[in-house]
């Protein structure tokens, strides 16, 4: 008796609770997968979690999504990959088929992002990568056709840098001699692979060059040898722990060069919060028109949701993504992934970036490649096709 | 001159990674696979007092050591000691604890994430070049390698010395018989554990002054300091100082004289070494 009362409390509950969630309109269910642990977390806190909160939280403070002329909020579900691209094919994978996710975001860094495509592919959901720098776009985009590139091959990467550094010997204003180290992982070692043929086709002599592994707690002894071999200009291949130390180790090597490059964590923030002045004329990956009015907007409005300013080179890329995906899902009125991800094909897309206009494959051919730290902003000076360059200034001490 | 001086302060570096965990491990036998996290949580503290109150990290140490103390303290009463009530002999609570600590490290992680988020956190501090014998070092380096040597010389001093001291090494030698002689094994392994916990979070906020971190790099420490209490010898500070100052003379060597993609190399050479030839540790006791 009593089991049959309690049995019929709940089904009376559940069928007022069906009933309630009919007057108003399903959320769309958003899921993101991207680390919060392991190695990567330190970037993605910066660069990829706060912008979905933002758009997110945007999106519903105007009362959601305009889907077939019904308003629906967004719901995000969020999984921690571990920076392991296991766990990111396995989040996406539940996020499909036990989430029932309508939108399934881009995961974060290259590695993953390769890692993930076939999944992303079989599912039918469009991939919109905005932290994936890579040389196969052209593979990649041929076997995944969902697959969008928002920031760029890492050759032009590597070989704007070398290229600035050559306009400033052309100039006069650098000599010849240069000093090269890399990271021993993925993305130092890639962009060293194109970075040192491209420095010594543009006839700079390479005075030093090494190679260290990832997590070295002690720099020093690089940065003594590249002091001792008295270079001109100084390009680190470097992911975000060793920017930093390098940096640190050349203004107590007192590293007297003209020209100083790092690459991952430049664009940082915390970079310019750590450093201060000695950040000025600094040279690094990444970049934006901070001047553009579009992209001012954007970093209040990020430092105003998320407590912290956008980094200088993925993080409006993260945004301009979900942006393309927001226009892409208003304007077909689905959340039909096949026809959204014809219509990114299709369109062009004003985001705070500037214009993306994706190409036959699938990548965005318009970016930023190098900036560099002058007043306090982190300045595009070199791009593929973007309004706003500004001029290199040269690095002068580290006070 | 600069190599060897370059690595007697990476040295300072590592003793304090690990002298908290060979007091952990030698005295309370618990193989602290957490010990990196609570490092983490000493540099945090570091870098949240100085970013918003501009604290010196040399005068956190001061906070933060009693606070840890007191941590490890609930950490080991509440969490280990029902392993060591239970363990029936020593392999069993080795297996137990490194399970228990394993989770614990994962815990710790995600307490940390949440409170502070997953960014890294890095400021600058005494990053200035001081010169000696004509080569310049970074001055927070310099520093970190004198709290590491006063650090090392004041537990030296106190486990040798006091009475107290004596009876924590007693523990380690013996657990069994030192319960014979009257020592309360439980209560003093109980202050071990916390003190290597403080030693451990001291570290950790004197490392923020010159590493980057974030939340989940705690289990790189873990790593280095399991390499240096096993190469240095179980329940032994002299054994680990000796072990870390090898290990930062041993890469900053193969680092400037062969190649600094070799460190990593290095350290696990020697390490290999190290087991093959002294299995017990440079200071460690022959197993009867």
């Amino acid at each position: 008796m009593k089991r049959r009362t309690f049995f019929k409390a709940t089904t009376t509950l559940a069928a007022t609770l069906v009933a309630g969630a009919a007057f108003a309109a399903d959320p769309i269910i958003v899921g993101a997968v991207a680390p919060k642990t392991g190695p990567l977390a330190g970037g993605a806190a910066v660069t990829h979690w706060p912008n979905i909160a933002l758009w997110v939280e945007e999106v519903n403070a105007r009362g959601g999504l305009n889907v077939g002329g019904e308003q629906r909020m967004l719901e995000v579900i969020e999984y921690d990959d571990q920076t392991n691209p296991a766990e990111t094919i396995k989040a996406v994978q539940r996020l499909a088929t036990q989430d029932n996710a309508d939108i399934i975001l881009a995961p974060y860094s290259t590695g993953l992002n390769i890692a993930a495509a076939p999944i992303y592919d079989r599912l039918g959901f469009p991939q919109i990568t905005s932290s994936a720098a890579t040389d196969q776009i052209g593979e990649l985009s041929g076997q995944f056709d969902d697959m969008f590139f928002l920031l760029g091959r890492s050759t032009d990467l590597a070989e704007d840098a070398v290229e600035v550094l050559s306009d400033l010997r052309e100039a006069g204003e650098i000599g010849n001699r240069v000093a090269m180290v890399n990271v021993a992982d993925a993305f130092g070692i890639e962009l060293m692979a194109v970075g040192k043929p491209a420095l010594e086709a543009a006839g700079f002599e390479l005075v030093y060059e090494t190679s260290y592994p990832l997590g070295t707690q002690d720099l020093s002894p690089v940065m003594k040898a590249v002091k001792a071999a008295e270079p001109d200009a100084f390009v680190a291949w470097s992911y975000p722990p060793d920017t930093f130390g390098l940096t640190e180790q050349a203004m107590i090597e007192e590293l007297d060069v003209k020209a100083f490059y790092t690459a991952v964590a430049t664009a940082f923030p915390a970079y310019a919060g750590r450093f201060g002045a000695a950040a000025e004329g600094v040279m690094g990956i990444g970049g934006v028109n901070t001047a553009s009015p579009e992209f001012m907007d954007y970093a209040a409005r990020h430092e105003a949701a998320t407590g912290a300013k956008p980094d200088y080179w993925a993080s409006g890329m993260m945004y301009a993504s979900l942006q393309i995906l927001e226009e892409a899902i208003e304007t077909t009125g689905t959340l039909d992934m096949a026809e959204v991800t014809q219509f990114i094909k299709d369109n062009a897309f004003e985001t705070v970036m500037g214009t993306i206009d994706f190409d036959e494959q699938n990548s965005n051919t318009a970016y930023w490649t190098v900036g560099q730290w002058q007043g306090g902003e982190f300045k595009g000076i070199k791009e593929t096709g973007r309004e706003g360059a500004v001029a290199p200034v040269l690095k002068s001490g580290w006070e | 001159m600069d190599i060897l001086i370059t690595g007697l302060i990476l040295g300072g570096t590592y003793a304090l990674i690990a002298l908290g965990l060979n007091l952990q491990y030698g005295v309370s036998r618990i193989m602290n696979l957490a010990n990196g996290e609570m490092l983490v949580i000493g540099a945090f503290a570091a870098f949240t007092l100085f970013t918003v109150g501009q604290v010196s990290p040399l005068l956190t140490i001061f906070l933060v050591a009693p606070l840890a103390y007191v941590l490890n303290w609930l950490i080991y009463r509440f969490m280990l000691q029902p392993l060591v009530k239970r363990a029936k002999n020593r392999g069993m609570l080795e297996v137990d604890a490194i399970l228990t600590t394993f989770g614990l490290s994962f815990v710790m992680v995600g307490l940390m994430i949440w409170a502070f988020g997953g960014d890294y956190f890095s400021y600058s501090y005494l990053a200035r070049p001081i010169t000696i014998f004509g080569d310049n070092y970074g001055l927070n380096r310099v520093v970190a390698f004198i709290c590491a040597a006063i650090l090392c010389a004041a537990l030296f001093l106190w486990l040798n010395v006091s009475r107290a001291g004596m009876a924590i090494r007693a523990v380690a030698v013996s657990p069994e018989n030192a319960r014979l002689v009257g020592i309360d094994v439980p209560k003093l392994s109980a202050r071990a554990f916390a003190l290597g916990g403080a030693v451990t979070a001291v570290g950790g906020a004197v490392i923020s002054t010159f590493l980057t971190l974030d939340a989940s790099t705690g289990v790189m420490f873990t790593m280095k300091a399991l390499i240096i209490v096993i190469m240095g010898g179980v329940g032994d500070v002299r054994g680990t100082i000796l072990a870390a100052l090898v290990l930062g003379v041993g890469e900053t060597f193969v680092a400037s004289v062969i190649d600094p993609g070799l460190t990593l190399v290095a350290a696990y050479a020697l390490f290999i070494l190290i087991l093959l030839f002294r299995p017990q540790g440079f200071f460690g006791r022959k197993p009867t």
